[in-house]
């Protein structure tokens, strides 16, 4: 690979996020695709992996005695700090990363490269799973009021926007172009989903030019139509996502929103979600605040107020509540936009759908309406998370915080969802990991083009295929939980969203609760599985035994082997204990807490087995002798690819308890 | 004084009603001696049976002839009853003013309840000195039971038994206890087994400012040690305030006088700091008009989980001292009575997998805050909606039992017993029908003739039928020492508790149940799989012994 100037440096140590004083010493390789180390220490050997693509930001920090530190951040949350002998050497990794971490290229990306061993035909099955035609027959389209459009067939009016759009029946194609031309980008109000029980509908569009006085009979006629397409109500929501400031500076530009006066029957309502720009600087923010090496309570809460982050979620959910309540309970359509109608409504739309239909809560169900609501509507995957070199004010965390609305609403709902928290932080990872073609380009008519789904693969395919690492043990279609519309607590209730440390310090196990609840409940269930088939085979020997001895026949039959069914435990523990220096300075009192150091499975990703006391294997600990060593039942099907996970290290974690 | 006269109107109909989460409800209010009853007119069905030792405060405004007033509960919840009538009002006001702040204690509810519950185990018996020192005694004779406090003449806040190093002799004890605060000379908490390390509690070395000090008291502590060894004293105070404590004859030790020590001080909170921290975070939970950030500043500002990972660091710091210094240590604040004990008690949760059972977490209530002397009586006084400040009221037991709650959220499966165990025992620390947690120590509750007088909380609890609730379904005996992180990332509010009445758990309690469910199926099918195994086996043998010749 040309960028790379040097492809190994010995003798890096990669520091302990907690513990700093405590580095592994190993080797550093650059590969065309990952940043791995390998530590020195011959009975660990431990790699860590990196992809250039889940790389956010290097800093080349003051060279010390010991060497050049090198700080890296993840957008998967992760933090690097390498600390490389020479400066020369540490100078030509830096700039070989900024360039690798920098593709200019699709074709640079790990996806062209990233090969799990399938073949052609198992690939296009791969690419065929999520199907969003089936999706919209789900929802009971085409039927009286809906019809499939194929005007924008090659994308002929709108670039961003897929082929296959439902849009009223009524609509002709002069009402749709007519609008198009009335709308940012072109993109005219189109069906997002469908609401069965009552006709009630969800669309989305970008803003309307509508500047200071300007209207345009097409698009008036487009909304009447989506009034139409419901008759159980007679006026449509007219839902603009944005701060009502924003929405008035956008009418100077020619831009702007729906004048109530020119639209019939329409109800307008602002939201006040901030923008890309806003979001952005707030998870920076945050990640500031989770950064914080031992904060205090009050530097943590007080930082996470101050970023706004909750805020904003909220805000994401407010929406998401307010278009599901209009379409329960009022049977009002919805038009939702934005700006571009690509972010926000994205956002909007799909935390609206999830509330209302209980089959966004499946594992498939949760794929077809990303694959729906942000791949196939042209959410610029792209931009906002800069697979590509391109502009950094186009960055913004927009699906990140809709992932977040969803844990939010696991949490308030645990029995509603088919997936587990770990589904979603995959997808998250997955989203910057550029591994699979799912989220290449900004939209469907680039990705057609590029050729995504015959020289890359579907990393919907993966996730189903380990769908047994994914499923919410809690969860049972005949639950009432599962069962229609989510209902949320109509009182303002800001303590309902938390902080949620699952992801954001996610690569800090030591945070994490230590034992998984999720993975004991699924070890009891796998278990109970194996159960009801044995007791059938019991229950079938035993009646052929009891009926061969009424014949008085002499059968010999052979008793199996009872399997043992001990504990489940959701720990793999054994406590090493590490004797300090003890010193009669009060100083040198070790300023570490007994760590929990996961000798984790390469297997970050997939596997993240909660330990609960773990050890810490540093070179010279002393295995205690006599401690139960409580054997792991780990979720089965783990992902070995190298290239999966970002962290083969064992994570360390100890909290210090002495602060110094 | 009869309760007759304390109850100017003892019954009101038309009393409307309104709590969370149910819907208004019309019927007839009664006030007792010691509850405040409401039966809806329909079916003459109790909705509000209240201890009036549970209001914390009340509340009362006029609307036209309807009178309103607000209860607040020691337990956090608000409820309103709408009475028709000025004087009606204000006479049941001034009668549940009166019947909350009873003065005497015998008047309280616990000396009339007659329980409905056939006494299997008395509680009262349950967790005896005896019985703890057995666990250490079969581990080490370098320990022995003291009964110098028999009479509570040595100390009056200990237990007639103590627990101390079998080199010191009662008459030793006797001068330490002049040298510590309210005679709390050092005693055993905890042995741990794994190592011989122990935790010792006392109240502070009265070294005042002129450094006084105590030989007994010196070698008590050094014969803790074993040869060699050093140990740590964990002062719950700053090193500023333990110096400010000696102008007032308090102080701590010197390390020129306890040179095999090395003095920590870590600053825990104490007494109002923590009851206007309670109140502010009650507040903010209450208030559902302001947006986020405002939540979070509250949240923030009430310094509530700040105390809580003061309190977990320390613990653990003391734990870490034990299991991976292999060193004993002290711990005391001032008084010995409060920090202390937070402490003391949390390092055993850490440390010994015994007191994460209920049986084991019961006595470790028992011994290392009734009998150990948490003035339970003072602080849980009043709880979150007190007007009136005293000094002594403080939601110590609170924060520990809080605590508690962060360790079993980051150790679910490590844990006999569930979060409802906690807040059952919140509740009645504040507010109870039982005996348990009347009195300031054991000599107090010795003069009440507690256990003659009043049911023990733990005859109730460990009844078969109330165990079920609070059993954690997910646990699985975890011998290990676990360590809790301290991160504020790890450390969120416990909604169970602060949130309870502010929002619905249904959901929560759905989930709960699923997970019951699951467990409860597998276990069934195990049972059902080894019968018929053991039918199977049973058949064959006999298919082999008629083949047999």
């Amino acid at each position: 690979m040309e960028h790379i100037r040097t492809p190994k440096v010995e003798n890096v140590r990669l520091v302990d996020r907690v513990s700093p004083k405590k580095a592994a010493l190993g080797t550093l390789y650059l590969t065309a695709t990952h940043v791995i180390f390998v530590e020195n220490s011959p009975d660990t050997r431990k790699e860590t992996w990196i992809l250039h693509s889940q790389i956010s930001t290097i800093e080349k920090q003051a060279t010390t005695a010991t060497g050049c530190p090198l700080l890296i951040r993840c957008k998967n949350f992760q933090i690097i700090q390498l600390i490389i002998p020479q400066e020369r050497d540490c100078h030509d990794v830096y700039i070989s990363l900024i360039r690798l971490a920098r593709p200019v290229k699709y074709e640079e990306l790990y996806c062209f490269s990233f090969n799990p061993m399938l073949d052609k035909e198992e690939r296009e099955q791969g690419w065929v799973l999520i199907d969003l035609s089936e999706e919209y027959k789900r929802m009971g389209l085409p039927n009286h009021y809906w019809q499939l459009s194929d005007v924008n067939r090659d994308y002929r009016v709108c670039d961003s926007y897929p082929t296959e759009l439902y849009v009223p029946k009524s609509a002709t194609a002069h009402i749709i172009v007519g609008s198009s031309k009335f709308r940012s980008r072109r993109r005219f109000p189109v069906l997002s989903y469908y609401y069965k029980d009552n006709h009630a509908s969800i669309c989305r569009s970008s803003q309307p030019l509508s500047g200071f006085s300007a209207r345009c009979l097409e698009d008036e006629q487009m909304l009447q139509a989506i009034r139409k397409a419901n008759p159980g109500s007679d006026f449509v929501y007219v839902v603009d996502t944005r701060p009502k400031l924003n929405a008035m500076a956008n009418r100077a530009a020619g831009k702007g929103y729906e004048n109530e006066d020119n639209y019939s029957n329409i109800k307008f309502q602002f939201i006040g979600i901030e923008n890309i720009h806003v979001m952005r600087n707030s998870l920076q923010k945050m990640l500031e605040v989770c950064e914080l090496k031992s904060p205090s309570m009050s530097d943590f809460l007080w930082g996470l107020e101050n970023s706004g982050w909750l805020r904003h979620i909220k805000a994401i959910m407010d929406a998401g509540i307010f278009i599901a309540k209009a379409v329960s309970e009022e049977g009002a359509s919805v038009l939702v936009h934005c700006s571009d109608g690509w972010d926000r409504t994205a956002q909007v739309c799909s935390v609206a759908s999830l509330l209302l239909d209980p089959h966004y809560r499946t594992l498939k169900g949760f794929m077809v309406l990303i694959e729906k609501d942000w791949i196939s509507f042209g959410h610029k995957f792209n931009h906002r998370y800069g697979n590509l070199d391109g502009d950094p004010k186009e960055i913004s965390p927009v699906i990140d915080q809709f992932i977040e609305c969803v844990w939010q609403l696991m949490e308030q709902f645990p029995c509603a969802f088919e997936f587990n928290e770990r589904f979603l932080i995959h997808i998250q990872h997955h989203i910057y990991s550029c591994q699979f073609g799912n989220f290449l380009c900004n939209s469907q008519k680039e990705r057609r083009e590029l050729k995504i789904q015959e020289r890359t693969y579907s990393l919907w395919a993966h996730l189903w295929k380990n769908r047994a690492d994914y499923l919410n043990p809690l969860f049972r279609a005949d639950h009432s939980q599962t069962q229609g519309t989510l209902h949320l607590p109509t009182t303002p209730c800001n303590f309902m969203y938390k902080f949620w440390s699952g992801m954001y310090n996610r690569f800090e196990k030591g945070m994490q609760p230590r034992q998984s609840v999720t993975d004991y409940l699924m070890a009891v269930k796998e278990e109970t599985q194996q159960l009801e088939e044995e007791l059938e085979a019991l229950e079938e020997r035993l009646e052929k035994i009891q009926n061969v001895q009424l014949n008085c026949t002499k059968v010999k039959s052979k008793q199996s082997e009872p399997s043992k069914h001990s504990g489940f435990s959701t720990s793999d523990n054994s406590i090493a204990n590490t004797p300090q220096d003890y010193s009669g300075n009060m100083k040198s009192f070790p300023s570490r807490s007994p760590s929990q150091g996961d000798e984790d499975s390469a297997l970050i990703l997939t596997q993240d087995n909660l330990k609960s006391s773990d050890p810490d294997l540093s070179a010279n600990s002393d295995q205690e002798s006599g401690v139960e060593d409580l054997s792991c039942r780990s979720p089965s099907g783990g992902e070995h690819a190298p290239s999966e996970d970002s962290g083969k290290d064992r994570d360390s974690d100890e909290a210090v308890f002495l602060t110094a | 004084m009869e309760f007759a006269e304390l109850i100017k109107t003892p019954r009101v109909d038309n009393v409307v009603l309104h709590r969370p989460f149910y819907p208004a409800v019309e019927g007839t209010l009664c006030l007792t001696g010691h509850h405040l009853i409401l039966s809806s007119r329909q079916d003459n069905t109790e909705e509000l049976w209240l201890l009036h030792s549970n209001i914390d405060a009340i509340d009362k405004r006029f609307v036209g002839s309807v009178g309103t007033i607000i209860i607040k509960c020691k337990d956090f919840r608000i409820i309103q009853l709408d009475i028709p009538g000025m004087e009606e009002c204000l006479n049941i006001a001034s009668s549940i003013e009166a019947l909350s702040t009873l003065d005497s204690i015998t008047l309280m509810y616990p000396f009339f309840y007659r329980p409905m519950f056939e006494v299997i185990e008395d509680g009262w018996h349950s967790f005896l000195p005896e019985q703890g020192f057995e666990l250490c005694s079969s581990a080490t004779s370098e320990w022995r039971l003291s009964y110098v406090n028999k009479e509570f003449a040595v100390c009056p806040s200990y237990p007639p038994i103590v627990t101390v190093p079998k080199s010191i002799d009662d008459e030793a004890l006797r001068k330490v206890a002049t040298f510590r605060h309210g005679g709390r000379f050092p005693v055993l908490s905890y042995y741990h087994k794994k190592n011989g390390m122990v935790i010792m509690r006392s109240g502070q070395p009265l070294t005042g400012t002129n450094g006084r000090r105590c030989k007994e008291d010196e070698k008590l502590i050094n014969a803790t040690l074993r040869a060699g060894k050093r140990g740590y004293i964990i002062d719950t105070r700053s090193l500023n305030v333990a110096q400010q404590t000696r102008a007032k004859g308090g102080g701590f030790e010197q390390e020129a006088h306890y040179p095999q020590w090395r003095r920590i001080h870590k600053s825990i909170e104490r007494y109002h700091i923590l009851q206007e921290s309670l109140i502010k975070l009650v507040e903010a939970c209450n208030d559902q008009t302001h947006n986020m950030d405002r939540w979070l500043s509250k949240l923030e500002a009430s310094n509530w989980l700040t105390h809580i990972k003061e309190i977990l660091t320390t613990a653990c710091l003391a734990a870490q001292c034990i299991d991976r210094e292999g060193a004993s240590i002290l711990i005391h604040g001032t008084e010995g009575t409060d920090s202390t004990l937070q402490v003391t008690s949390l390092a055993q949760i850490i440390l010994e997998p015994r007191s994460r059972t209920i049986r084991g977490f019961e006595a470790l209530i028992e011994r290392e805050w009734l009998q150990a002397g948490h003035p339970f009586q003072q602080r849980c006084a009043q709880s979150a909606y007190c007007n009136t400040k005293q000094k002594w009221e403080a939601p110590v037991f609170l924060l520990f039992l809080d605590c508690v709650w962060q360790i079993l959220r980051q150790f679910p499966c490590s844990f006999e017993f569930n979060e409802n165990f906690l807040i059952m025992l919140f509740e009645h620390a504040y507010a109870s029908q039982f005996g348990t947690f009347l009195g300031n120590n054991e000599s107090e509750r010795c003069k009440l003739k507690l256990q003659q007088k009043t049911m023990s909380l733990w005859s109730w609890v460990n009844q078969p039928s109330e165990l079920s609730k609070f059993t954690n379904p997910l646990f699985e005996a975890n011998n290990l020492v676990i360590w809790p992180s301290v991160a504020p990332q790890s450390l969120p509010l416990w909604e169970g508790i602060f949130l309870r009445w502010n929002r619905s758990s249904k959901y929560l309690d759905e989930a709960y149940e699923e997970m019951v469910n699951i467990i409860e199926y597998n276990k069934e099918l195990q049972a059902k799989v080894n019968i018929l195994r053991r039918q199977l086996a049973e058949l064959e043998t006999e298919d082999g012994m008629q083949e047999s010749p």
